[in-house]
C-alpha cells in the first residue's frame, strides 16, 4: 500500500523539476518542512501513545506491577505463568478462538447470502439496506447487550415463543454450553456492514459477464460459482480481514452478558475481557501486558496466514494485464 | 411487504428484463421478497422487542408475550430517568456527548492535517511513516490499553475525559487518516497548482483549497467517531470511575447490577433513549453510512 503512496507524487516530483532551476531547491525545502508541521500531531500520538506505549509494556511483561509499587523484574515468569500454570488463559484462548472461527464465517455467509438476494431484486433495495444495516449500527451498544441478556435469559422472551412451539426453554446464558452461542447469534446479527460491502462489490461486476456465461448455457449455480464468487472474491478478502481482527476484539457483549465475569465456566471469558480482568479487575498489570503481547503475537500470525491464504483464492481482475 | 406484490405487477411489463443479463424476475423475485422479509423480521425483532418492553408495565413483562404492550407505560422512562441513586440520566447523557464531540473534533483536525500531508506533500522518509501509520491501522486498541492507563494515570488524567479525546487530536484513529488520504488523492493536483501559481504556499493550499473540497470524507469521519465514540464502552469502563463522570454505556450498566422484574422496564427504557442520538445520525446521514465509507475502502 505504501508503494501505490507513492506513484502519483513521483510523477509530480518529475514534473516540477522544470521549476527547480528557479529556485524549486527553497520551495521543497519549505514543503518538507510544511509536511512535518502537518504530521506534527500525528508524531507525538505514533511516539507518545502508540510506540512508546508499546515498548513500555513489553518491559511491563517481564515484570510484576500493581500501579502502587514499581515495577519488579521477574523475567519470563509472566509468559510461563500465562502458558504453564493459568487455566483459566487456556479458557480464554478456547472461546476466543471459537467465537472468531464460529462468528466471522458465519456473518460473512449470511451478509453474502442477503446481499445476493438483495442485488438480483432491485425494488425497494434501498430501504432493505438501510433496515439491514440498523443491528451493525446499534448492535456494539450496552444497550443491546442488555437486550440479549434479556432475550436469552431465564426468563427470556425467547424461551416463551420457544414454549409455544413445545421446546422446553433453559437459560440459554447461564449455561456454559450455550452461553457463547448468544455471543455469536449477536455477532452475526450484526451481518448489515459486512453486506453493504458484498453489495457493492456485486455491482462492480459487469453485466456482460453473465450474459456470456448465460449463452454458453451455466445456470445460477454455475454463474454464482464461476463468475459471481471470483470477481467478489478481493471483497470477501477485505471483509474476511476487518471480520477477523474485530472478532478477536470482541469484548462489551461478553462482558454485559456474563455480568464482568466470562462465566459460566469461562464458557465467554473473550481474551480482550480476561486481560481487562487481570489488568484492572487485579491491577496485575504486568501479567497483563504479557497478555497483551501474546494477543498481538497471534493475531499477528492470523492475519498474516488470512493474507497469505489470500494470494490462493483472491482473484484480481486486471491480474492478466500484468 | 408491500414491495412484493408490485414486483408481481412489474414482471409481465418488463419483458427486457432478461436481456440484462440478470435472472428473470417473477416467481424468483417473489421467493427473494419472501426470504428477504422473512429475514427482516428476524432481524428487526430484537429493536422491537426493546421499544415495546420499554412501555411495559412489570406485569406485562412477565404476562405479555407480544412484542407490543397492551397498554402503554411511558412511566419507565420517568422512572429509569431518575433510577441510579444519586444522579440522573441527564448526567450520564452530558459525559457522553462532551466525550463524542471532542473525539469527533479531535478525529476530523487531526487526521486532515495528517492525511493531507501523507496525500499531498512531499517530504524525506515520508514512505516509511505511511507505513507506519498503516501498521498502527491494524494495531488492536487492547494491545496498548495497560501501558496507556499508565501513563495517563502519572498524567492525573483518570476519571477525567481526557484519555478518551486527547489522544483523539494526535491522529491515533489511522483509519481515518487512511480515508482522508484516499479523499485526498481523488482531487484534481492542477488546483493546487493554480493555487501555489498564486502564490500559496502549503498551508494557505490546505485551507483554502484542499480542506473545503475534503468536505464528504470530513462529514463521514464525524459520523462515524460519532457512532463508534457513543456506542463504546471498553475505554470508558477503564478511564471512569466516578459514578458523576460516567458516560451513557456505564451508567446503563448500574441497571443490571440492581436486578428483579421492576428495574427491566426502565432499564430498557433508558437503552432506548442511549440509542436515539446514534439512530438520528443514522437517519439523516443514512445514505453516507451505507454507501459511503465502507465502499470507499474498496476502491482505493
Amino acid at each position: 500500500m505504501a508503494d501505490t503512496a507513492h506513484r502519483p507524487p513521483r510523477v509530480a516530483a518529475r514534473r516540477s523539476t522544470a521549476d527547480r532551476s528557479r529556485g524549486g531547491s527553497p520551495r521543497r525545502r519549505r514543503e518538507a518542512v510544511a509536511g512535518y508541521t502537518f504530521l506534527l500531531p500525528w508524531f507525538i500520538g505514533l511516539f507518545g501513545i502508540t510506540l512508546f506505549p508499546m515498548l513500555y509494556s513489553l518491559y511491563l511483561s517481564f515484570t510484576d506491577y500493581d500501579l502502587l509499587q514499581s515495577p519488579q523484574w521477574i523475567g519470563l515468569e509472566n509468559y510461563v505463568r500465562m502458558l504453564t500454570d493459568d487455566p483459566q488463559y487456556w479458557n480464554s484462548v478456547k472461546a476466543t478462538l471459537l467465537f472468531a472461527v464460529v462468528s466471522v464465517p458465519l456473518k460473512l455467509a449470511v451478509a453474502l447470502g442477503v446481499a445476493l438476494l438483495l442485488y438480483r431484486d432491485r425494488r425497494g433495495v434501498g430501504l432493505y439496506r438501510a433496515l439491514f444495516y440498523v443491528p451493525s449500527l446499534l448492535g456494539g451498544s450496552v444497550a443491546i447487550a442488555i437486550v440479549w441478556q434479556t432475550l436469552f435469559g431465564g426468563q427470556g422472551a425467547l424461551n416463551e415463543i420457544l414454549g409455544l412451539v413445545g421446546i422446553e426453554g433453559r437459560s440459554w446464558i447461564t449455561n456454559p454450553s450455550t452461553a457463547l452461542g448468544t455471543l455469536v447469534l449477536l455477532a452475526a446479527w450484526q451481518f448489515g456492514a459486512p453486506m453493504v460491502i458484498f453489495l457493492a462489490g456485486l455491482k462492480q461486476i459487469p453485466a456482460e459477464m453473465f450474459e456470456a456465461g448465460a449463452l454458453d448455457g451455466a445456470g445460477r449455480f454455475k454463474q454464482f460459482w464461476h463468475i459471481t464468487l471470483p470477481m467478489l472474491s478481493p471483497v470477501l478478502f477485505f471483509n474476511l480481514v476487518l471480520e477477523t481482527i474485530a472478532g478477536f476484539q470482541g469484548f462489551t457483549a461478553a462482558f454485559v452478558i456474563s455480568g464482568g465475569t466470562g462465566g459460566p465456566a469461562d464458557s465467554t471469558l473473550l481474551y480482550t475481557l480476561y486481560l481487562y480482568l487481570r489488568g484492572f479487575g487485579d491491577f496485575q498489570m504486568g501479567y497483563a501486558s504479557a497478555m497483551a503481547w501474546g494477543f498481538l503475537l497471534v493475531l499477528g500470525i492470523i492475519t498474516a496466514i488470512v493474507f497469505r491464504s489470500g494470494s490462493l483464492w483472491v482473484h484480481y481482475a486486471d491480474e492478466g494485464e500484468h | 411487504m408491500t414491495t412484493a406484490p408490485s414486483t408481481l405487477a412489474s414482471a409481465p411489463i418488463a419483458p427486457q428484463a432478461p436481456t440484462r443479463g440478470r435472472p428473470a424476475r417473477g416467481r424468483g423475485g417473489i421467493v427473494a421478497h419472501v426470504v428477504l422479509v422473512a429475514l427482516l423480521v428476524v432481524a428487526l425483532y430484537p429493536i422491537v422487542y426493546m421499544v415495546g418492553t420499554s412501555f411495559k408495565s412489570p406485569q406485562e413483562i412477565s404476562n405479555n408475550l407480544d412484542v407490543l404492550p397492551e397498554s402503554f407505560t411511558p412511566g419507565n422512562y420517568a422512572d429509569g430517568w431518575s433510577g441510579i441513586p444519586g444522579v440522573s440520566f441527564a448526567r450520564f447523557f452530558a459525559n457522553s456527548v462532551v466525550v463524542s464531540v471532542g473525539v469527533v473534533v479531535g478525529n476530523v483536525l487531526s487526521c486532515a492535517l495528517a492525511a493531507y500531508a501523507f496525500a499531498r506533500l512531499r517530504f524525506p522518509l515520508r514512505g516509511v511513516w505511511f507505513a507506519l501509520m498503516i501498521g498502527t491501522l491494524l494495531l488492536p486498541h487492547h494491545v496498548l490499553v495497560v501501558p496507556q492507563y499508565v501513563l495517563f494515570n502519572a498524567l492525573g488524567w483518570v476519571n477525567t475525559p481526557l484519555p478518551l479525546i486527547v489522544p483523539k487530536f494526535l491522529a491515533t484513529d489511522a483509519f481515518f487518516v487512511f480515508l482522508m488520504v484516499q479523499f485526498m488523492r481523488g482531487i484534481p493536483r492542477t488546483l493546487d497548482e493554480a493555487a501555489a501559481i498564486d502564490g500559496c504556499g502549503p498551508f494557505a493550499t490546505f485551507f483554502r483549497i484542499v480542506l473545503p473540497l475534503t468536505k464528504p470524507a470530513l462529514v463521514t469521519t464525524t459520523v462515524f467517531s460519532f457512532i463508534q465514540t457513543w456506542n463504546d464502552f471498553f475505554s470508558q469502563l477503564v478511564y471512569l470511575n466516578d459514578i458523576a463522570k460516567y458516560t451513557l454505556p456505564i451508567g446503563l450498566r448500574l441497571f443490571l447490577d440492581s436486578s428483579g422484574q421492576n428495574a427491566v422496564g426502565p432499564m430498557f427504557a433508558m437503552s432506548v433513549l442511549s440509542l436515539v442520538p446514534v439512530f438520528l445520525f443514522f437517519l439523516v446521514f443514512q445514505r453516507l453510512i451505507v454507501e459511503g465509507i465502507n465502499t470507499s475502502g474498496i476502491k482505493g
